[in-house]
């Protein structure tokens, strides 16, 4: 009986439309940002901080983004590669072109570059629809990545086609890119961009246009019949998502691996992140973040099982075995719960609510 | 059967015909609609009530014929402009956005009245938020008078039918429409449920004074609380006048009933 | 077949395009060669690759319009099944009988899917089952390396495999794409015949027009569905077979899909002859873009050029090529 809203009444709109309404849930969130900003910098080691906790805050930010377009607004897209390619090219151009510029807004601009990019591949998704424009999408990814490998200009000319973020720093010398910076500081820097458009995303879905965007998603017509007009409403989709996943793209690129080809970014990175959707739950913030977790760390486990019992598996076999469990995964939760881990989460804190009544 | 005094004409089709590859949908099809009126069309199944809707508010385009609102004549128009110039609508299947709650749905029926911007709503705190504590206080107003406050928070595809054709309804209130589409708001449900949508129909209609245009198949309900009526049959236009007249009209009979030999 | 006016005129305009955007690419630059012998050489081998495409948009179309599925591990079928031919012939199984027992391997694979897969999702909106199909792609994916492992292997069939002139010694022809279109001809003919004429046929024309009418008259879906993988599954051994002997089956040979989804967009998802007719567009105009516009901004347009064809294409007609054209209602 620890978890439940009985005795609390709200006595205004504002309350009632606040994004925690329940008040152990407003604490639960409270922890959790201690732990993520204070408790994980101290204890965890270089590896956990850098190989794990990075890749997951950014893919996750990355998963936010194609949730907006795939699960909130209702256009599927296979194509977030391709976008995430272009944050990260584009930063580089800025920070090579710039070097004055400050990290905040090399990694901003370059959100705003891909959002201009995925506006223009937005614009057909106001003929296509469903699978056609899903196939359309890849057009946008096999096009993105063509391009960056194929004109030098993208990549400074660089003979082997990577690019490598110089070194950059919040303050004075407190480096989050290049040789000089700290696991916790690049931990710090993803984690405060996270947080701070994870908010921003959540704001924007519990308001008009959000709410717009799922009226498209979930009845295109009777939208339109009420007043929404397809196009914008579908561009500030694509756009909004694409200015997430070019940021993700940029932090991938500077902060994560510090150089980066567009191999990277390849069509495969479209479909992890949307496995992570999938399992995290489409149309759903917190969904993002636990499929992220969820397809970050299973590799490592599949990587690490058979040593922890003793078995000594060959690593292309463990690449195949991961196919395999991925694709068993994802058919698994689209039969079990299409809605994801997200709603596993929520049905939880539903029979906590009642507990320990059925009832 | 109430004796009414009508403002002027808001609304005037006008030779209409439509038509799908050879298919004729509608077939010269006149009428006019007064303020503050409730026009009921009727017909048998196929006879193109709905399409005539579809019409009036630009989902389908006529070949022929024009429709002039508040004295603005057009032929075709986006969907989306019928809504910004006051026409609301409700569907004959249900066509609520099933993923949202009650609330929510009814909050996107007033998309047109937000002037807050991208930028605002990504920040939310300032003008977004007066903005949506404002309109919810008015969705709560719309809540309260469809007697749907204990749905509020559910997700509408949980809903049973007759609650959501309230929403439904409740979402094209919330645009504070001057002439309201109701495509068979009534149909499929039992008759306490038919009660409450006609006492909500006629509320609608005296307190906000908004102008009604009703499909419906339950003659008592027509009857009641039409101010006049269009009878269409395959497209053709039977008949037209107070549901009195209309009800003695010998075309309208053999149409319903199938002409004896 | 009744063809639409519009259609005919797009195809007539297409033809026009991929002769004239060539010639005065080569009247421009210096760099493209340009001559009517050589063009048409380039167009054929294009023709000939794009039956090839077509072979696999073949398998997508055939699901698509039996159960409304987009199947996405069309290309996983394509690789699963190349592989399991090789690995039993590897394992000295003769490769006429390696060939049955594939196709029974394909079949069985068919009724695992609609089993585990298929059936618990019946009524699912059709996205989820089009990221269940992905699922599909990758346990296939993996399932085919674990058991076969991932290095190349070849595939000999026997077929001859050396460029022949033709038409009176002008154009160079290889005789390799000769067969394979040939083959994949005779498996279209028969699949139109199969559809046309048989009780099968007949029935699954039925469900793909309207499922629950289908059920009313009592054509089990179930059924229904496994025949039409089953059947999906032997037009991707054959492209298996053909695509593997050509290139080496290899994984490179699960992303043909991504080369044959261009070809549905172009045909439209539900339409047999446009999965040909788009499938001979984007390997003749893919071929040509390559030879006579690449060369201008860069080269290795393959890549995505398919796509942007397809997509410009789209723009101007939603429904594809031969696609149903759908009137909204509400």
């Amino acid at each position: 009986m620890l978890y439940r809203e009985a005795g609390e009444f709200k006595a205004t709109y504002q309350a009632d439309q606040a994004i925690l309404t329940i008040r152990q849930d407003r604490w639960f969130m409270l922890a959790l940002m201690v732990i993520a900003f204070l408790v994980i910098p101290l204890i965890s080691s270089e590896y956990w901080l850098g190989t794990i906790m990075l890749p997951f805050l950014i893919l996750a930010l990355a998963a936010l983004g194609l949730n907006v377009l795939t699960g909130y607004a209702g256009q599927l897209s296979l194509g977030t590669g391709g976008f995430m390619a272009t944050g990260a090219f584009a930063a580089y151009k800025l920070a090579t072109s710039f070097p004055d510029l400050h990290i905040f807004l090399v990694i901003l601009l370059a959100g705003g570059i891909t959002a201009v990019a995925g506006l223009l591949f937005g614009i057909p998704s106001l003929r296509i629809k469903g699978f056609y424009l899903a196939v359309a999408t890849l057009a946008s990814q096999f096009f993105l990545i063509w391009m960056f490998n194929k004109f030098g200009w993208f990549t400074n000319y660089s003979a082997s086609g990577v690019i490598s973020a110089p070194p950059m720093a919040v303050i004075g010398d407190s480096y989050v890119t290049g040789p000089y910076a700290t696991a916790e500081a690049k931990y710090l820097f993803v984690l405060s961009i996270v947080v701070l458009f994870a908010l921003m995303t959540k704001n924007l879905v519990r308001s008009n246009i959000g709410r717009e965007w799922m009226a498209v998603r979930d009845m295109d017509i009777a939208a339109e019949i009420i007043g929404i007009r397809m196009l914008p409403t579908k561009l500030k989709a694509f756009a909004y998502s694409s200015f997430l996943c070019g940021i993700a793209g940029a932090l991938w690129a500077f902060v994560y691996t510090g150089s980066v080809e567009p191999l990277a970014f390849d069509v495969n990175r479209s479909f992890q992140i949307l496995f992570m959707i999938i399992i995290g739950g489409l149309g759903s913030i917190m969904g993002a973040f636990l499929g992220a977790g969820f397809i970050v760390l299973l590799p490592i486990f599949l990587n690490n099982a058979p040593h922890w019992i003793g078995l000594n598996i060959h690593v292309d076999l463990i690449s195949h075995i991961e196919f395999m469990v991925f694709g068993a995964l994802i058919i698994f939760f689209l039969i079990v719960e299409p809605h994801g881990l997200a709603r596993l989460w929520q049905l939880l804190k539903e029979k906590l609510r009642l507990w320990p009544f059925p009832y | 059967m109430h004796e009414r005094k009508l403002g002027d004409v808001v609304l005037q089709a006008e030779g209409i015909s439509l038509s799908f590859g050879a298919m004729r949908v509608l077939n010269n099809v006149s009428f006019d609609v007064h303020q503050g009126e409730i026009r009921s069309i009727i017909g048998p199944n196929g006879a193109g009530k709905s399409s005539m809707l579809n019409v009036i508010n630009g989902v389908y385009h006529p070949q022929q014929g024009s429709i002039t609102y508040r004295g603005e004549t057009r032929q075709q128009m986006k969907v989306h402009q019928a809504a910004a110039q006051g026409i609301a609508r409700t569907f004959q299947n249900i066509a609520l956005f099933k993923g949202m709650s009650t609330l929510d749905n009814i909050m996107t029926g007033r998309n047109l009245k937000i002037k807050s911007n991208m930028l605002q709503q990504a920040v939310y705190w300032g003008k977004a938020q007066k903005e949506e504590i404002e309109h919810r206080r008015k969705v709560e107003e719309i809540i309260d008078f469809l007697e749907i406050q204990a749905i509020r928070k559910t997700p509408v595809g949980k809903l049973p039918y007759g609650m959501q054709k309230r929403v439904e309804l409740g979402r094209a209130l919330a645009a504070e429409p001057d002439l309201l589409l109701l495509d068979e708001p009534m149909a499929g449900m039992n008759v306490e449920e038919k009660e409450d949508m006609c006492r909500f129909v006629l509320d609608i209609n005296d307190e906000f004074g908004t102008t009604i245009i009703l499909i419906e198949h339950d003659m008592g309900v027509v009857m009641d609380l039409s101010d006049r009526v269009v009878v269409l049959d395959y497209g053709n236009q039977l008949a037209d006048g107070p549901p009195d007249v209309v009800r003695s009209n010998q075309a309208v009979i053999d149409a319903y009933l199938g002409v004896s030999n | 077949m009744r063809i639409e006016q519009d259609v005919l005129k797009i195809l007539l305009a297409a033809l026009l395009l991929m002769a004239a955007i060539p010639w005065t690419a080569g009247k421009l630059s210096s760099d493209i060669f340009f001559e009517w012998p050589f063009f048409f050489e380039v167009a054929i081998g294009g023709l000939l690759a794009g039956v090839m495409y077509s072979l696999v948009a073949l398998g997508f179309v055939l699901i698509f319009k039996a159960s409304g599925v987009f199947n996405f591990s069309q290309g996983a079928m394509v690789l699963f099944s190349a592989l399991t031919l090789v690995g039993l012939n590897e394992l000295g199984v003769p490769i006429w009988l390696a060939i049955v027992f594939t196709l029974a391997i394909m079949v069985v694979l068919a009724v695992v899917i609609e089993r585990v897969v298929l059936r618990p999702l019946v009524n699912q909106e059709h996205i989820i089952l089009f990221m269940a199909t992905i699922g599909i792609t990758y346990f296939l994916d993996g399932f085919g390396q674990t058991l076969w492992g991932s290095e190349v292997k070849l595939l000999d069939l026997g077929i001859p495999n050396s460029p022949g002139l033709y038409f009176g010694g002008q154009i160079l022809i290889n005789d390799f794409d000769l067969v394979a279109a040939l083959i994949a001809g005779i498996l279209v003919i028969s699949l139109a015949f199969f559809f046309q004429y048989t009780r099968i046929g007949r029935a699954l024309r039925a469900v793909a027009d309207d499922h629950q009418a289908a059920l009313s008259i009592g054509i089990p879906l179930k059924h229904i569905w496994v025949i039409v993988w089953a059947v999906a599954g032997i037009v991707a051994l054959v492209a298996g077979i053909m695509w593997g002997s050509k290139l080496g089956v290899q994984f490179s040979l699960a992303l043909i899909a991504l080369k044959a989804l261009p070809v549905l967009i172009l045909g439209g998802f539900t339409s047999v002859p446009g999965a040909i007719i788009g499938g001979l567009i984007i390997g003749a105009g893919e071929k040509l873009a390559e030879v006579f516009i690449a060369p201008m901004i860069g080269g290795g347009i393959e890549d995505w050029f398919a796509y942007m064809l397809a997509l410009a294409f789209l723009v101007f007609r939603p429904q594809g090529l031969f696609g149903e054209k759908i009137i909204e209602r509400v």
